[in-house]
């Protein structure tokens, strides 16, 4: 039996694309056998938007799967994970039981070791920190063999956030949150504008708390939106149906500036002016794309860009500014959000800083590439950053001004992985391993 | 709640079934030779939700570990199910070199469990319960390819089509279930691979079968209209192509 077939793989944004050689071991000790002989990146869902887990002419390691829950302690809420193993499976496993994974992406089909490699942030942000912080210990399958990485390690800071190149989480232990019980108490407001969307960011006191913003309007109603904050509840509400399919790329007018400006008012306008607060199940509100399994193909066959950028609090205007650049351009879609992040980072490369972080997509037929690179002068201006995660677009030099560490951190991926066999896409284009 | 016997239990699809059963409550006993993996395919089961688990050594080519199967099983909970995954297929080429692997690949995909269902055919009689034999389109027709898999599948076929005649008698049920190509780690870069089904899309038609008592499923359903095509070329035909 072959070990490797050769895919074309694209990131969730399907503009970036490659051609590898991909392994799918469905044991353990196939991973490390694998890991050994031919070590490689590993790639999970393929849920990041750009290149961080593509390597165009080279090889990957599919972990997914090995995605088996391993143990659970009642008594410490710790769960030992395989590394493919999907955010919102263990949710809807965990969930009945009282726990949730403390901090979700905006996907539950992220797998665990994407997690990590990109040390993500979730709607509670503010108050728990990224996911990083949240592993107790992960076995680190690296080039040169298996390590037991804990918090305090100096290679933890290198791996978390540091988007796999010290090598494959095979394991992690994660300290899970507890729930109240397995639904969401949802309360949602109409935001106005600008100002009153960051007032109300500030004051909230909820576990999560996300902003939609309406990233086409302009003018009084620039920075208009929805405010949605939550907290687990016990209760009842019918089972999410199952998730729908895109069964073809779309066509070019679906997501034209018309189509999106007349969705986002209608959207704006289903929450009532004097708000609600509704109930829902748990994947409703973390994962409320995943019900339409590829979205992404709503865009066409060209594709789309995510940029998101967070900047420190004292430069909220920067990012009005940046809302104000986008609304003009009429290139956003339906899918803005604005939210408030605390400090909470696990990695010498995690994105997350204190300040407001915006995420847009920007539909790759109308050509945004001017509007992206405004974008990224503007974030490193004002002392903020670019997720890698989202990115396709952004410069080398930005983005090494924008992660103080990259040189330290790349001093120590290279003692890990010397060869530079875990190199990829991403690392390439942005030249994130370069040392001087 | 029901008891799952699933051998062959590091598979794919073994995998895709042990949870999706697991989801509903049941007990699951995934059997194999690799422990370390059935015992953290036990764990996860326990954790989505499976009312008891744990892992249990089978070995298709060694019917002296039957009997402890047997005791196991006999204790367990409510209606005894056991779904049959195990299966090898060494590539034609070798065995031509080595005609004595013929004899494994048989007692893997036919007579190993064959023998254990047969021991355990009683209890599941006893307590209606229900056996899912998964064979294989391959066993539909001796292909150049694939030829003695695809015989030891057809005398497993047969064996399952017995055994519905007799478990039938007593209100209990036998599956024959016939997947086409599946997305595991048998046909991960093999060529001429198309129209691959996931793991879990087997898993869901098995279940279905299970909910509805049917006899013999392809899954996904179209195979059993390709492998009606395919039966239906004559031989004279059939023997020089490649298919």
């Amino acid at each position: 039996m072959p070990t490797h077939k050769e895919l074309e793989l694209t990131g969730w944004g399907r503009t970036l694309r490659a051609t590898s050689q991909v392994a799918r071991p469905e044991k353990r000790q196939a991973l490390m056998a694998l890991m050994a002989d031919r070590p490689a990146p590993a790639m999970g869902r393929l849920r990041s938007y750009g290149d961080t887990a593509l390597n165009n002419g080279g090889e990957a390691v599919d972990l997914t799967r090995l995605d088996r829950m391993l143990g659970f302690d009642e008594e410490t809420g710790v769960l030992r994970v395989e590394g493919g193993a999907r955010i919102g499976e263990i949710n809807a496993a965990m969930a009945p039981r009282g726990w949730l994974v403390p901090v979700m992406p905006g996907t539950g089909f992220a797998t665990v070791g994407g997690a990590i490699a990109m040390d993500v942030h979730g709607k509670n942000h503010h108050g728990a920190g990224s996911f990083g912080e949240h592993v107790d210990e992960m076995t680190l399958i690296t080039p040169g063999g298996v390590e037991d990485v804990i918090p305090g390690d100096p290679l933890f800071k290198v791996t978390a956030g540091g988007m796999g190149q010290t090598g494959v989480v095979a394991e992690a232990a994660i300290r899970m949150t507890q729930a109240k019980g397995d639904v969401m108490m949802v309360t949602e407001r109409r935001i106005a504008d600008w100002d009153e969307h960051l007032a109300l960011l500030d004051a909230s006191e909820a576990t999560y708390t996300v902003g939609w913003i309406d990233a086409t309007a302009e003018g009084a109603s620039l920075g208009r939106g929805i405010l949605e904050e939550a907290e687990t509840a016990g209760g009842l509400v019918p089972a999410a149906k199952r998730g729908k399919t895109v069964p073809f790329d779309a066509p070019a007018f679906a997501l034209a500036p018309t189509v999106v400006k007349l969705f986002n008012a209608a959207y704006w306008r289903r929450v009532p002016v004097s708000g609600r607060t509704v109930v829902k199940p748990i994947e409703d509100f973390f994962f409320p794309l995943d019900k339409i399994y590829d979205w992404n193909r709503l865009y066409g066959k060209s594709g789309f860009h995510q940029v998101q950028c967070v900047v420190p609090l004292a430069a909220a205007d920067t990012l009005k500014e940046i809302l104000e650049a986008i609304a003009r351009t009429g290139m956003a879609s339906p899918l803005a959000v604005l939210k408030r992040m605390g400090p909470g980072r696990a990695g010498m490369m995690s994105f997350p800083m204190e300040g407001y972080t915006l995420a847009v997509d920007l539909h790759a037929a109308h050509g945004p590439e001017r509007l992206a690179k405004r974008i990224e002068n503007m974030v490193l201006k004002a002392g903020g950053r670019l997720y890698l995660a989202k990115d396709s677009l952004a410069s080398a030099e930005s983005v090494q001004a924008m992660y103080p560490e990259r040189e330290a951190w790349a001093k120590a991926v290279a003692k890990v992985d010397p060869e530079g066999k875990l190199m990829t896409d991403l690392v390439r284009r942005l030249k994130l391993r370069e040392v001087a | 709640m029901s008891t799952w016997l699933i051998l062959g239990g590091s598979s794919a699809m073994a995998r895709a079934l042990a949870r999706a059963v697991a989801a509903e409550g049941d007990a699951v006993f995934p059997a194999g030779r690799d422990k370390g993996d059935l015992e953290a395919l036990a764990t996860d089961c326990r954790l989505r939700g499976a009312s008891e688990a744990e892992a249990i050594r089978f070995d298709a080519r060694d019917a002296s570990g039957f009997a402890a199967i047997h005791e196991r099983m006999v204790k367990s909970h409510g209606p005894l199910n056991i779904a049959v995954f195990t299966g090898s297929m060494p590539p034609q080429d070798e065995i031509d070199a080595d005609p004595s692997l013929i004899t494994g690949v048989i007692q893997d995909s036919f007579t190993g469990p064959a023998e254990l269902i047969t021991l355990l055919a009683p209890h599941v009689e006893a307590t209606q319960g229900t056996v899912v034999g998964v064979g294989s389109v391959a066993g539909d027709r001796g292909r150049i390819g694939n030829y003695v898999y695809g015989s030891a599948k057809a005398g497993f076929h047969t064996y399952m089509s017995g055994l519905r005649n007799r478990l039938t008698r007593s209100g209990a049920h036998a599956i024959t279930v016939k997947p086409g190509f599946v997305d595991t780690a048998m046909t991960w870069g093999l060529e001429g691979m198309f129209l691959v089904a996931s793991p879990d899309a087997v898993a869901r038609d098995i279940l279905n079968a299970v909910k509805k008592r049917k006899d013999v499923i392809y899954t996904p359903f179209f195979w059993r209209y390709i492998m009606l095509i395919i039966r239906n070329i004559p031989e004279r035909i059939f023997k020089k192509l490649s298919v």
